[in-house]
Formats: structure tokens, sequence, C-alpha cells
């Protein structure tokens, strides 16, 4: 794991010493507001309807068990005991108050984290699959290259005013669990005769004009990697438009001149940009690869088959909340941080502290947060894992349900966040509670269903399987929701089934669309996502509006 | 004709603790909706922002919000001022804890 050097440490204590300082200056009355503002942003310190809400970076998502542990006790002693992992793999305090935050700050810095977000229109923090360094499938682990390209991008001075934020992410498995169609960039790190290279996607993103990535190169050989981001990047800062706030995101840069055009302009800029670079970023990141090499894994399963074979719940937790890991003893376990009724991304300090407890006892001292808002234990021995899934239920965090109908992404939504039209929270937990009731959703499979509060689309609604957003219209909360989206590998837009619905009517609706599916699949191994791309959206469409196939039939 | 005034409230957030306040008739800051200055006209409204915004020690974002007469005091009539009333629906925190 990435380790702090003094550098780091300087840097941090520095910072939060500033920012003490800048805390009592505004509550003074030497600073205003809108001289506060910035500086409490850059520091992750928002403000939301009720209160104020700072937010942790936990780079690439990784963490260990004494830092989870301290996540624990900041949550006790200026929280209200809990905290919120979020789609953007940070932790977010609902409730600090502005006195306290240096102490918060200071408080991380002991275990090596801080709350600082990079902000303004440069390249934003550069993010990595949550499987990364575990999954069986991988062709290599994606955290070194995406370290090299956040140390390349930090301080750029080409860089420093780009027409709008940019944002990177690196995945190094044809699964893509980093959704990097839906990025700036995005890299998918592949083989190609022996030799490691990227595939680079361009154009992607989601918000207000959601779009997917285009390829713009198969495959780049990793020493040309970072001149040729360069010369993306080069002709993006160029072409793409400083007219418009929203038209001038990489996606409409792209959409308007074509991903051809923006392939000549870049293998134009390309050898000026190659010539400037000396091989020193290679030998760079072979230090980086160090600091993320795997631990050293232990052979044996002890008793888990045993155990798999004669337990129906721990078998049932098994098979649907581990994913295969390269070595053969062990898997990556996704904690869910969504019993039924809960909300989906929240964990008690108790629970941080069980999760570090059971990282360090048992699972390399290693946890990542995924952007699905779950916890995962990604090294994890086969041999250990029932006494880990019973230390997990005593904590209410052995749910079964990775990957299925109740495991929701929901932002904030108007219950904390002050941008929302309508709320998030509640509807992800009454659709889970109501799955749960029928006891319909291990028979309905996979299904991720994705909720944002607003067109922001924190909550990736665009490529749930079901995306709901929420909206206000005229003064009432109203949900539309979209079809046949998918974050994966084959990325794709849902689209927009009809008119939007009621608060109250939500929850019925999603049980008539669930309802059709299992109507018309043709077996139980046809999930909700290929029996869409098989019928369209006409027959789920007819089960959201009832009453309009009713007259058309007529 | 002029067009109706739909009356207003004063409102932002406290400067230490975040936490949702109100401007009543004193002037003063309450964290009780039903203790606002009820404005019912364009003019006032904008000069009580102005007063508002100059208390930038006590508060932050200052804004006129949407409200009606009620029989305790005013009410708010948008949905996301009325969530501003009582906290999250996820749990019992905010101004609905304890009530
Ligand atoms: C990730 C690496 C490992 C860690 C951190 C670890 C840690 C621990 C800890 C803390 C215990 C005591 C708690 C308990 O009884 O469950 C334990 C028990 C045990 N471990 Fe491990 N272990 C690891 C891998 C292995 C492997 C690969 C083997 C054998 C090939 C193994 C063999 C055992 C045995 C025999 C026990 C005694 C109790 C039992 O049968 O469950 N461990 N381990
Ligand atoms: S999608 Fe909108 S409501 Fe949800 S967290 Fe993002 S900005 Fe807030």
């Amino acid at each position: 794991m990435y380790a702090y050097t003094d550098f780091d440490r300087d840097f941090l204590a520095e910072r939060n010493a500033q920012f003490r300082a800048q805390v009592e200056r505004r509550i003074d009355g030497s600073l205003t507001e809108d001289e506060f503002k910035p500086l409490r942003l850059m520091n992750g310190l928002y403000l939301q309807l009720h209160a104020y809400m700072l937010r942790v970076a936990i780079p690439y998502g990784t963490l260990n068990g004494s830092q989870m542990r301290q996540l624990a006790m900041i949550a006790d002693r200026w929280d209200k005991g809990y905290g919120h992992f979020t789609t953007r793999q940070n932790i977010q305090y609902n409730w600090p108050q502005l006195r306290d935050v240096p102490d918060m700050l200071d408080a991380l810095a002991e275990v090596g984290m801080h709350a600082i977000q990079t902000s303004g229109n440069t390249i934003r923090n550069v993010t990595a699959d949550h499987f990364a360094g575990a999954a069986a499938e991988e062709v290599t682990d994606p955290r070194p290259v995406a370290e090299l390209i956040r140390q390349w991008s930090t301080d750029h001075p080409e860089f420093q005013f780009l027409g709008r934020k940019f944002k990177i992410a690196v995945t190094g498995s044809d699964q893509d669990r980093a959704v990097t169609a839906a990025h700036d960039i995005g890299l998918r790190l592949v083989e190609r005769d022996g030799e490691i290279g990227a595939m680079v996607l361009v154009g992607g993103g989601l918000g207000r004009t959601p779009m997917i990535g285009k390829i713009l190169n198969d495959f780049v050989a990793l020493p040309d990697l970072l001149p040729y981001l360069e010369a993306v990047v080069a002709v993006y800062n160029l072409l793409g438009r400083r007219d418009n706030k929203y038209k001038a995101r990489i996606k409409i840069t792209v959409h308007e001149n074509g991903i051809d055009e923006i392939r000549r302009h870049v293998d134009a800029e390309f050898p000026a940009r190659k010539a400037a670079f000396n091989g020193a970023d290679m030998a760079l990141l072979d230090q980086i690869r160090a600091d993320f090499a795997a631990p050293i894994f232990e052979d044996g399963q002890g008793a888990f088959l045993t155990h798999y074979e004669h337990d129906p719940v721990f078998r049932s937790f098994v098979d649907t909340n581990t994913a295969p890991h390269r070595h053969e003893d062990y898997v990556i376990l996704t904690v869910s941080t969504k019993a039924h009724g809960a909300t989906p991304g929240d964990a008690s300090s108790d629970q941080m502290r069980v999760l570090a407890d059971i990282a360090e006892t048992y699972a390399h001292d290693e946890l990542r947060i995924s952007h699905e808002q779950n916890v995962i234990l990604p090294h994890m021995p086969k041999r250990h894992l029932r006494a880990v899934h019973a230390a997990l239920a005593k904590a209410g965090l052995a749910t079964a349900n990775v990957g299925l109908i109740s495991d929701i992404i929901a932002c904030p939504g108007m219950d904390y966040c002050a941008l929302a039209t309508a709320r998030s929270i509640p509807v992800a937990q009454e659709i889970a509670e109501r799955f749960e009731e029928l006891k319909l959703e291990h028979e309905v499979g996979p299904l991720k269903i994705k909720i944002s509060g607003c067109i922001n689309a924190c909550g990736h609604h665009h490529v749930g399987h079901i995306g709901i957003l929420g909206l206000d219209r005229a003064g009432v909360e109203n949900y539309q929701i979209t079809l046949g989206g998918d974050g994966g590998p084959d990325a794709v837009i849902g689209e927009r089934a009809g008119p939007g619905f009621a608060y109250t009517e939500v929850t019925d609706a999603i049980e008539r669309l669930v309802r059709a599916y299992l109507d018309i699949r043709e077996d139980a191994s046809e999930t909700f996502l290929d029996t869409y791309r098989r019928l369209g959206a006409a027959p789920f469409k007819a089960a959201l509006y009832p009453e309009e196939a009713k007259a058309d039939a007529a | 004709m002029p067009r109706q005034f739909t009356p207003k409230v004063v409102t932002a957030n406290a400067l230490l603790e975040g936490d949702v306040v109100y401007l009543d008739p004193q002037g003063h800051w309450t964290r009780n909706h039903a203790e606002a200055d009820l404005i019912e006209d364009q003019a006032t409204a904008d000069i009580r922002l102005l007063e508002a915004q100059a208390q930038a020690h006590e508060i932050v974002g200052a804004y006129l919000a949407d409200a009606r007469k009620g029989p305790k005091g005013p009410e708010p009539i948008h949905f996301r001022e009325a969530f501003r009333t009582r906290g999250p629906s996820n749990y019992d925190h905010g101004k609905q804890e304890g009530l």
C-alpha cells in the first residue's frame, strides 16, 4: 500500500494549521463567507441542508484497519457515531461543527488521511477498480498506472486551467468495475503479444448530458501512455469550448468534433510529446509498483468446504458476496452496508471497528470502499470466512445481497444535499424492504438499481439497469425511471421509460417492472438486463404504465 | 394588475453549527420556522435579506423562502423548506431530534 513520506506528512500538518487559522478568522469575523468558502471547500468542508459536511478522501478506496478505526473514533467524538461511504469512494461526516473541523483534520492526519479536495478545472483524482490487485481475471493491477498519472498530472503547468474539470479512471480487468466509459478519459489495461498497454476511451460522463466514452485508441503501450495522455489533454485544452460551462467537458468536444477528428489531432500532437519524455516515468512506475506489491498469500482452505456444504446461510453469503481471487485459497469479500431498510453506504462506528478488527486479524489488514458504497476485504482467506461471517452477522453486516435488487446505490439526495431536487435515501430503503418482504431478490438475481436526487447524477442512475432520478415537478417530488443502463464493459446510458412517478408510487412501479421481468424472462439464467436487451423497452413500459397499455389495446 | 406576492421568510444556516435558522421580527435568529418574521411585500423582503446578509458572523447563505400563515406561525410551502424545518428522513437527527 502507498505509504506516506515525510514530505506528505509535513505538507498535511502545514495545511491543517493554515485551515485552523482560517476557521478562527472566519469565526472572529475577519474573513467573510465569500472569502472563506473556497478555503473550506478545498479542505473538504461543505454546507449541506441541515449542517456542515466533511468529505474525507480515500485514495483508490484503499485503507487499513487503523485508518478505519480512526474514522470510527472521529464519528464518535465529533459526529453522530456513523459515517457515509459515497459513490466517489469517500467517507462523509454529516454533522460536524465548524469549530471541531480542524481537530478532525488533525485526527485524520495521524493516520495519513486528509479531506483535501482537488478543485478547479484541473485533472482530478484518478480512480481505479475496487478489486484491484485481487481479482482473479485481472490482467494487471491498475493502481500503479493510476498513481503514475496522478503524480504526473498534479501541478502539471500546462493543465492548471483546463476548460473544465477532468476525470480519469483506470481498470486492469475486462469486467470494468471502474466505470471507465463514464469518465473524461477511461483506461482499460490489456495485454497484447505479452506487452501491457491501455485501451483509451475518451468523452464519457454522466450528469446533465450523459455520454459513453468512445474508443480513441485500442492499444497504447505503457511507455507511450503519459505522452499520449498529454496529447489528448492538450488537444482538449485547445479545442474545448470555454463559452458555456455546460458544453465545456471533453464529452462535448468529442461529440461536436467527432472521434476521428480528435484522433487526427492527437496523433499529430503525439510525436513532439513523446520526444520530451526520457523514460524517467517508467522508472517511477517501477517504484510505485513496489508500493502496491501484493501481500504474501498463504495456501490452504481449512474446513471451508465442509462449512460451505453444511450451512445454507453461510453458503448463500459466500455465493452472493464473494468474487474469485487471484489465489485459489482466497476470495474477495464484499461486505454489504445495505441491510434491508438501512441507509445505503452508512456504517456505524461499531461496524467500522468490527471491519477494522476483521481486516487486521484475518485479511492482510486491507479494506476497500467501492463506488457501489460497500466495504471490501480484497484478500480474504477462505479458511477464515466462516469466523468472519459470524463476526459480521453479529454486527449486522452479513446481508447476502451484493449485486441484487436491494444493493442499491443512492446519493444523499434531499435528506442532506443542498443541490438536491428530491430525496433518494428513503426511496432506496422502501424498495429494499419491499423485496425483502416478498423474499424475491435471490430469485430475481443480478439487478442494479441506482438513484440520484438531482441531475448531477452522483447516484449514477444513467447506468443503473433501473435508474431513478428524483426531480421537483411544480413543488412536488417526482421520480423519472430509466431502463437498460449499464456501467460495465459494454456501458449504455439508460432510456427514459415515460412520465415520472410520485414519491408514494415508486416502489409499486419497481415491483411491477420486476414482476414483468420474472414473467417474460426465458429462464432464471437470463438477467433483467439480458431480457431488456432481447425484448426492448415495450413490455417493461407496459408494466410501468398499465393504464396506457390498456388504452392502446382497446 | 401587480403579481400576487407570496410571503417570505429569511432563512440561512448558523455559522458554527450549520443548523437551519430564520430571521424573527426583532431581527434575531431563531431555529424555529414558526417564530420567523413573515414578510408580506417585496421591498421589505429585499431590505430584510440585506440586513441578514450583513450578519455574516452568525450565519451563512441567507436567502428568501416562500412561506404562509399557519395556526402556530409561519409555515413552509415547498417540500425542501419543510425538510429543513425537521432534518433528514432516515434518522431522527437534526431539529426533529428529541421532539
Ligand atoms: C491472511 C492470512 C492469515 C491471517 C491474517 C490469519 C490469522 C489467523 C487468526 C487471527 C487466527 C485466530 C482466530 C481464529 O481462530 O479464527 C487464525 C487461526 C488459524 N489459522 Fe490463520 N490466518 C491466515 C491464514 C492462514 C492460512 C493460510 C492457514 C493455513 C493454511 C491458517 C491456519 C490457521 C489455523 C489452523 C488456525 C486455528 C483455528 C482454525 O482452525 O480456524 N491461517 N488465523
Ligand atoms: S445527485 Fe444531486 S442530490 Fe444527489 S448527491 Fe449529487 S448533487 Fe446531491
